[in-house]
């Protein structure tokens, strides 16, 4: 195998038919070259989409009030009504299924009113009454100053954590934001850190536009008394989020007095269920590739098998003579053997590395590109199934060669040195 | 060197058969030069293919040196063919991608013998045949005549017991099949068994024995005068003692 007159007779086969050795490596080429870009361009895709949950536990939902729909013990149905701070304590002790509440609050809203100024300066901004615990259910980036901690909520602190956008409006370039004062609808907050997203896209502008507050702070300063806008909870990590929401739902509905079978009385959402459906696509989209990169590899190993057919029929005499001056059987097929092998592993090797090259090219464009693309990410081929393609071709090569090998020594030396 | 005993061949192809060879008894001694002629379709390439072992026979006995050559795994055939016996073909059957060096060189291949060794064997044979100066040109860089005598190079690199050559001068001009064919008698006198297969009688007549078959049998075995001088006239009629091993067989 090792031996290099074997190699030499290798190569002066191939090289002797130069077109069609490159003919055939190209068609291997080619089949490996497609399937990497499609396993790397299906990988960027995945990531694309998984980067859109980056921040959000798989595992959160969120619940909110809206009107009734049925009549129930006397109430008449269309009745509004809200969430308080009671909800939120009853569901951390009754629902054993949740692992985080946060109740929220919000002013202001997407492109809203001005309703934030500070030196002549103004901005319209989300502002947000939070726990600290909202950073278990979704992460938010602190990387100067600090979050809201449990004494800024248990004194009710003046404290803000602003969005990186919002210092970009209210402040002078380079001027620090920590330790200075905001004035929200007419109230005075000290600045005690920045925040600065980690989603994309309009996730991303709605929350370098925010600004957090203490939860109780924000209830007592903006007149709420005990109302909750919305609950945002996770549930227990071996417990689906779908599940979780049930019960909180049950508890709610009998604290409110809201019929149980109410179910238009509460809004609600889970990440789960949107990103088992993303998971379903992720299959899918594999799947494909696999299907049409299979299509492709055995189109390139059709093409050796063809090319190699053809190949030993030509050469039949010179085997016919090889064999009459001494050729034993096995070397013949050995010989026919490793050329097709040698050839589908050095195109396939080399479409291998064509694929990975240009994966790697697209995928340092888009990082330079910046963030435009949302739905393609960081594009990659892993290396087990780019090796397991390989594999595949070289087996396959080496069977497109059995085949017209054992043909080739199946006939009389005599009857192939006529041929 | 060469022993056959009622050597028979049949072709099948499909539901009809040729019988080819009929029962043919012949000698060729060693040292021998001895040419195989008859009209087309009478079986020479036949009977030179089982001398061969390129052939499997039907029936009889073939000995090669004394061992029978019978039921040969295609591997036993292989070793030896490439330890006793040196092709020559018509067609010269040189492989084209390869140059005139290592066309020589192949069948040491086949004997793992060692590149440089290979080579430098090679090429004392190529000198042997007057190509040294050819040995880095490919076949289809040459004449047919220098093809040929590329090819005999090969036939001699292995040193086999006998030299089988199928119309070694068919593709040739009456000058070149003279070149040859003195490279040949050049090999008879270093002591090689020689068997040419022809239908040209001036090269029959550079033998020293002459074998005629006709439908599959010998019909006549006949010594010429001379086995190396210039080619004689045809002589067409039976001539010279008949050895005793070579008598038409007829059934």
């Amino acid at each position: 195998m090792f031996d290099l007159d074997n190699w030499s007779e290798i190569w002066a086969a191939l090289s002797s038919n130069k077109l069609r050795t490159l003919v055939t490596a190209f068609g291997v080429f080619w089949g490996i070259f497609m399937l990497m870009l499609l396993l790397g361009s299906g990988k960027g895709l995945e990531n694309g989409i998984s980067a859109g949950f980056e921040g959000e536990a798989k595992n959160s939902f969120f619940i909110w009030t809206r009107r009734t729909t049925k009549p129930y013990r006397g109430l008449p149905a269309g009745r509004s009504f809200d969430m308080n701070n009671g909800d939120a304590e009853a569901v951390q002790h009754l629902v054993p299924e949740v692992a985080v509440v946060s109740p929220r609050n919000q002013l202001g809203g997407f492109r809203g009113g001005n309703n934030v100024t500070r030196d002549g300066k103004a901005g319209g901004f989300n502002v947000m009454g939070d726990y600290p615990q909202i950073r278990d259910v979704m992460s938010i980036p602190v990387p100067e100053g600090r979050f809201l901690d449990p004494f800024d909520i248990q004194d009710r602190r003046k404290v803000a954590v602003i969005g990186n956008r919002v210092q970009e409006i209210l402040y002078e370039p380079g001027e620090e934001a920590i330790g200075s004062y905001l004035r929200i609808n007419g109230v005075d907050f000290k600045v005690v850190g920045v925040t600065v997203p980690m989603q994309q896209g309009e996730d991303a502008q709605s929350e370098a536009e925010t600004i957090y507050i203490p939860f109780t702070t924000f209830q007592r300063a903006f007149n709420y008394g005990d109302t909750v806008g919305w609950l945002t909870l996770t549930s227990q990590p071996e417990i689906r989020a779908s599940v979780a929401q049930e019960k909180v739902l049950a508890l709610l509905k009998d604290r409110h007095r809201v019929d149980p079978e109410d179910d238009r009385a509460f809004g609600s959402w889970n990440t789960e269920d949107e990103y088992l459906k993303v998971l379903g696509l992720f299959a899918g989209i594999r799947l494909l590739v696999w299907i049409v990169g299979i299509g492709t590899l055995a189109a390139g190993v059709i093409g050796v098998s063809n090319i190699m057919l053809i190949v030993v029929k030509e050469r039949t005499p010179e085997i016919g003579l090889r064999r009459a001056i001494g050729a034993t059987p096995f070397s013949i097929t050995r010989q026919v053997l490793l050329e097709a092998m040698a050839l589908t592993a050095l195109a396939g090797y080399v479409g291998l590395l064509a694929g990975i090259g240009v994966i790697e090219a697209a995928r340092v464009a888009l990082l330079e590109a910046g963030q435009d693309l949302q739905m393609f990410q960081n594009p990659s081929v892993s290396l087990d199934d780019a090796l397991l393609a390989l594999a595949v071709l070289i087996v396959a090569g080496g069977l497109a060669g059995l085949i017209p090998a054992r043909r080739a020594v199946g006939i009389s030396p005599m009857e192939a040195l006529r041929a | 060197m060469l022993q056959l005993e009622g050597i028979e061949k049949t072709y099948r192809m499909g539901k009809s058969s040729l019988r080819v060879l009929k029962g043919i008894d012949l000698t060729i001694e060693k040292g021998e030069m001895v040419s195989i002629m008859g009209p087309s379709g009478s079986g020479k390439s036949t009977l030179l293919n089982v001398l061969g072992i390129l052939d499997a026979y039907d029936g009889g006995e073939y000995r090669l040196d004394g061992t029978l050559m019978k039921g040969l795994s295609e591997r036993r055939a292989a070793h030896y063919r490439n330890q006793f016996l040196g092709f020559v073909f018509q067609s010269f059957h040189l492989v084209p991608f390869k140059n005139a060096m290592e066309n020589v060189a192949l069948p040491l291949y086949y004997q793992k013998v060692g590149r440089r060794q290979r080579n430098r064997t090679a090429m004392e044979h190529l000198e042997r045949v007057g190509l040294a100066d050819w040995a880095n040109h490919r076949p289809s860089e040459m004449s047919g005549g220098q093809q040929q005598r590329v090819a005999i190079a090969r036939s001699l690199i292995t040193q086999p017991k006998v030299i089988l050559a199928d119309e070694p001068t068919g593709a040739l001009d009456t000058q070149t099949s003279r070149e040859v064919m003195d490279i040949l008698k050049g090999v008879h006198e270093g002591g090689t068994t020689v068997v040419i297969v022809t239908h040209e009688h001036d090269i029959s007549e550079m033998t020293q024995r002459v074998i005629h078959l006709r439908d599959g049998l010998i019909e006549s075995s006949e010594r010429t005068t001379h086995g190396h001088g210039p080619a004689s006239p045809p002589t067409g009629g039976y001539e010279g003692p008949v050895s005793a091993e070579s008598v038409a067989a007829g059934d």
